[in-house]
């Protein structure tokens, strides 16, 4: 692993990562260390076979999904700068603590996590969910025995009840919506990033 | 009456079966009720001399001819009756899960005990006496073993060693806590003498006590598991169940001996206590000993694969005997062997051997138990009772009180300790899932005869088992979901709630995978944090976190010997691996690919032709209008088919892990591979796999096409690999060894070099599971073979797809812009280049 001997100061721009996503050090610390993991050739970069090595993830019904929200269209690595801002979206809000303002919207506010959530479904990032982009995420996570007519009338229902203006097909604003009662902040962090 | 409520409720099923097998016991019983030598007592476990030597003639005759029919029942009784038994339990438990519903509301603990209720009032309205199963022996020796095997192998070891201080915590202490705190107040009610129970002393108070404080979760497990509980909560109510069952048994044998003691000295308090503590260590080193063997042994089995789950058996079996005879904790020493090899052996035996022993485990626990809970029932109507309300009702609520303030107290003082807090709904759940079970059963009856008041003792122990099983394990179901329910606030959801937050869970799960949160991660988290500077309001977090510093160093210590030594010592072959991992992976796939190669196994491809057609008609599709009840057989649909997120399927007592659905899940993604493949490669070209792999999410509109999908670039590796192969001299047919892969890795990395100065990015992890690659690689040369064949069958469809997209943004299935320029393998890197140079 050599991550023994890692510190913060082997890390590349470590201070504004920091700063960005609001990590701390020991946590990107970590982070780094399991990037230095995954990345088994020390490329300095992961691509998609380095997370499908993740064991756990290749049994995640929505793993590939899940992978390609780490690479933006037209990328086939992601360097740890990216890794860490795409992770910083999964760090509880804090509670009290406002930001100094330079940032508007951190990764981790809801707003920052529904735009996460939104993406995984958005895949051609037209800003738009449509009925075969709902499908096929229904698809993957539902079981098999369920019909494709089934999920049909699922992610029919699903766009009629949240389409507000009616064009067939779920905008940010509505998913925004649609999820309103939801406490996005519990349901989208993960409680060791604190 | 009582059992006939029970009737009531029982499915048809079960009562046909019970009744069935009623029949034959109480038929064979009958049988021998005209004999006049054994009257009523054939049931003894031995029979008299007599009945050795006097066949049981049928019919009787003065003078001895040869007969011609004859019973030899006293010959076999044991076994025959221990089997019918068995045979009625198992019967039982099929009826009662024909109906699901059942056991969701009711436990089957529960059931079992009402049963066992009926049965007890046949037996007795017959004059019969229970099964002599019920004797200390009996229980300790055969019974208890496979029960804590079970829970001692099913353990999910990480996250218990997470939680490890919280788990013995409660168990420890909390089991201490409440054998205390009710003997105690038991004996101030003993004071008073209007109950009539003054003659009971403090030592039989603290007996008793001990006996009903150990809880059985079972029923609380199935609850939390359904309802879906945090793992955290999960695993400290499985191992405080697992390890209260030890710390009971050595409170009861301790003050067992203190009652017989006629004057208790405070060196005998300092002794006890001591002796507390010789049993569990010791009792642990015996586990650990015996594990270490267990594992040494099942390196050198792979010749003898036949006996290999045998050794499991034997030797915790063989732990569990001889921590029995030093007389320390036979319990923690079977669950310390059980944890300690179960690493070890899983990756030394063989898969199918793994699954025998998991499932031989699972059984044998699964009727133990289940005959516990029945002879429960059958024992409350058949023995005798010595009904004192004053005293029962006292336990009842003693034991409701003491359980709920420690369950409160003691997290209060563990929760500081804690990453992730206990709330107090956790404590709820923890507090009322208490229910007292088979331990609670087993101790009572091995009371001494001679105990003073034992009747009352085993009464007030049989209705607090009833008590605990019948109502609190029917109504924490209600309760947990009534309060889960205020929390999340989730009155009507809507569809989209519940598909986006299942998405989310999911995505939450396959991050912290990502992030491997648990194992030494977590701990090198906790251990980084000290060489961090620290705010001086952090001060107090720091020193919590102080305190888990040995736990680190031993955790990473563990490690390193484990990587080091143990390794070494007792695996047959030390890959960096876990063997059982990538064993389990390549039959999944083969599983997978076998599925697929049947004709109609292929329900995958399904929904993409269904997409295809529905795509056509999507224009002119008019507004569905839902009405109430399809929005509901919706919400079923969804809330009964979507995958759980893993944590929560892991560990279930009564059923064997569940890995079906993981299964289908590899299935399915290797499935979309293989369709890539075949839809791909009708056309022939080699060079098009990377068009062909994008097959995997028909979702692919013109701009984006080289985003994002981390399978569909694996799958185009793997297809490189495969043209490589198959257009190189030798098609290995079946080899599905590491070396032909490894060639092939070489021979592709000069395309890839070009690209990626870095060398390979899959090569390393291809490298280090070889097992993975290859059955895909198989599958889809078979899918090619079998394309070639089909080509003229399958082009019609792939004329449409050569259709201009339709207007929606969605693009079929296949549908490259690029995929006619990139003809040759080695020119289309080369054509992607200029995108890659954007990657900063």
């Amino acid at each position: 692993m050599g991550s023994s001997s890692s510190n913060l100061n082997t890390i590349p721009n470590s201070q504004e990562l920091m700063q960005e996503t609001g990590f701390s050090a020991a946590h990107l610390l970590r982070l780094y260390e399991r990037f230095e993991f995954l990345d088994k050739d020390n490329k300095g970069h992961l691509r998609p076979e380095d997370f499908e090595a993740v064991q756990e993830l290749s049994t995640n019904p929505i793993g590939d999904i899940i992978i390609g929200s780490f690479f933006s269209p037209g990328q086939e690595t992601v360097d740890f700068p990216s890794f860490v801002r795409i992770l910083a979206h999964f760090r509880p809000a804090e509670k009290n603590r406002t930001r100094d303002g330079a940032q508007p919207e951190p990764a981790n506010s809801s707003t920052g996590k529904l735009k996460f959530a939104f993406q995984l479904y958005d895949r051609d990032r037209d800003g738009k969910i449509s009925r075969e982009e709902l499908l096929q995420v229904l698809r993957a996570m539902l079981e098999m025995q369920v019909t494709e007519e089934q999920l049909e009338s699922m992610a029919e229902r699903a766009i009629q009840e949240a389409d507000l203006d009616e064009d067939d097909a779920i905008s940010f604003d509505e998913f925004k919506k649609s999820l309103e009662k939801v406490n996005i902040d519990h349901k989208m962090s993960i409680h060791f990033m604190k | 009456m009582e059992p006939f409520v029970f009737l009531g409720n029982k499915s048809g099923a079960s009562w046909m079966t019970f009744a069935l097998i009623l029949c034959c016991a109480v038929g064979t019983c009958e049988l021998q009720e005209p004999k006049p030598t054994v009257p009523n007592d054939f049931q003894t476990v031995s029979p008299t001399q007599d009945d050795i030597n006097k066949p049981q003639v049928f019919p009787e005759k003065e003078k001895t001819n040869l007969p011609m029919f004859t019973l030899h029942y006293s010959r076999i009784q044991v076994p025959f009756e221990f089997t019918m038994w068995v045979l009625l339990a198992s019967f039982a438990k099929i009826g009662f899960n024909i109906y699901q519903k059942v056991t969701i509301w009711i436990p089957e603990s529960c059931l079992l005990i009402g049963i066992g209720l009926i049965v007890g009032a046949i037996m007795h309205s017959v004059k019969e006496e229970p099964p002599a199963v019920l004797s200390s022996n009996v229980f300790f020796l055969y019974m208890l073993p496979p029960i804590v095997l079970d829970s001692g192998y099913f353990m999910p070891t990480r996250p218990f060693f997470e939680n490890v201080g919280t788990v013995l915590w409660y168990a420890v202490v909390g089991t201490l806590w409440n054998s205390i705190g009710i003997g105690l107040s038991l004996f101030a009610i003993c004071q008073f003498e209007v109950f009539g129970v003054q003659d009971i002393n403090l030592q039989e108070n603290l007996l008793f006590a001990s006996i009903i404080s150990a809880v059985d979760p079972v029923a609380a497990l199935n609850v939390f598991d359904d309802v879906g509980v945090n793992e955290q909560m999960y695993i400290v109510i499985f191992g405080e169940g697992l390890f209260n069952d030890a710390v009971t048994v050595v409170l009861y044998s301790m003050f067992a001996f203190m009652t017989d003691m006629p004057v208790v000295e405070s060196i005998d308090v300092f002794l006890g206590v001591a002796r507390f503590f010789v049993v569990g260590i010791g009792g642990t080193l015996f586990g650990f000993l015996f594990g270490f063997v267990a594992a040494f042994t099942s390196r050198f089995t792979n010749k003898v694969r036949e006996i290999e789950p045998l050794f499991i058996f034997m030797f915790s079996y063989l732990s569990y005997l001889v921590a029995e005879l030093f007389a320390i904790s036979s319990v923690m020493a079977i669950i310390v062997c059980a944890i300690t090899m179960k690493y070890y052996v899983e990756e030394n035996v063989s898969q199918r051997s793994c699954t025998t022993i998991r499932h031989v485990v699972k059984m044998l626990a699964t009727i133990s138990e289940t005959l516990i809970f029945f002879f429960l029932g059958v024992v409350t109507i058949t023995t005798e009772h010595e009904w004192n309300w004053a005293y029962i009702l006292f336990t009842l609520l003693f034991a409701f009180m003491w359980r709920g303030l420690g369950i409160l107290v003691l997290t209060q003082i563990v929760n500081p300790f804690r990453t992730i807090q206990l709330s107090l709904r956790d404590q709820f759940g923890l507090a009322y899932g208490g229910l007292r079970g088979a331990i609670c059963f087993a101790l009572v009856f091995t009371l001494p005869e001679s105990t003073n008041r034992r009747n009352l003792f085993v009464t007030a122990s049989i209705a607090i088992i009833i008590f605990t099983v019948a109502v609190q394990g029917i109504s924490i179901r209600p309760i947990v979901e009534c309060i889960k329910i205020r929390r999340t606030n989730k009155d009507l959801n809507t569809i989209n709630v519940e598909i986006h937050t299942r998405t989310m869970e999911h995505v939450i799960c396959g991050i912290e995978d990502l992030c491997g949160q648990w194992g030494h991660y977590y701990w090198k988290d906790k251990y980084s944090r000290f060489n961090q500077f620290h705010p001086p309001h952090k001060e107090r977090k720091v020193q919590n976190k102080l305190k888990r510093l040995p736990v680190f160093i031993f955790s990473l210590r563990f490690k390193k010997f484990n990587d080091r030594v143990l390794r070494r010592i007792l695996l047959r072959d030390n890959r960096a691996e876990s063997s059982i991992v990538s064993l389990y992976k390549r039959l999944e796939l083969q599983n997978a690919i076998e599925l697929l190669d049947t004709p109609m196994g292929d329900i995958s491809a399904a929904p993409s032709l269904v997409s295809l057609q529905d795509e056509k008609k999507e224009a002119s599709r008019p507004k569905k209008k839902f009405l109430a009840a399809d929005i509901k057989k919706m919400h079923n649909i969804l809330s009964k088919n979507m995958y759980k997120i893993r944590h929560r399927t892991m560990v279930s007592k009564y059923n064997l892990p569940e890995d079906s659905r993981t299964r289908e899940i590899l299935i399915r993604r290797h499935a979309s591979i293989r369709r890539s493949l075949r839809a791909g490669s009708f056309r022939e070209q080699p060079a098009q796999s990377i068009a062909k792999s994008q097959k995997y999410y028909s979702l692919q509109p013109g701009g984006n096409l080289d985003s994002a999908f981390a399978l569909r670039r694996q799958s185009h590796a793997v297809s490189e690999l495969e043209h490589l192969q198959s257009s190189g001299a030798s098609p290995r047919s079946s080899s599905r060894s590491l070396v032909p892969l490894k060639r092939l890795n070489t021979i592709e990395e000069p395309t890839a070099a070009s690209e990626h100065p870095g060398g390979r990015a899959g090569s390393g992890s291809r490298g280090r599971k070889p097992p993975v690659p290859a059955p895909r690689r198989r599958s889809s040369r078979r899918a090619e073979e079998e394309e070639e064949n089909n080509v003229v069958s399958e082009h019609p469809a792939g004329g449409e797809e050569q259709d201009p997209p339709p207007p929606q943004g969605w693009v079929p299935e296949n549908r490259d812009p690029r995929e006619n320029e990139a003809e040759d393998p080695l020119l289309r890197p080369s054509s992607r280049r200029p995108q890659r140079s954007q990657t900063p």
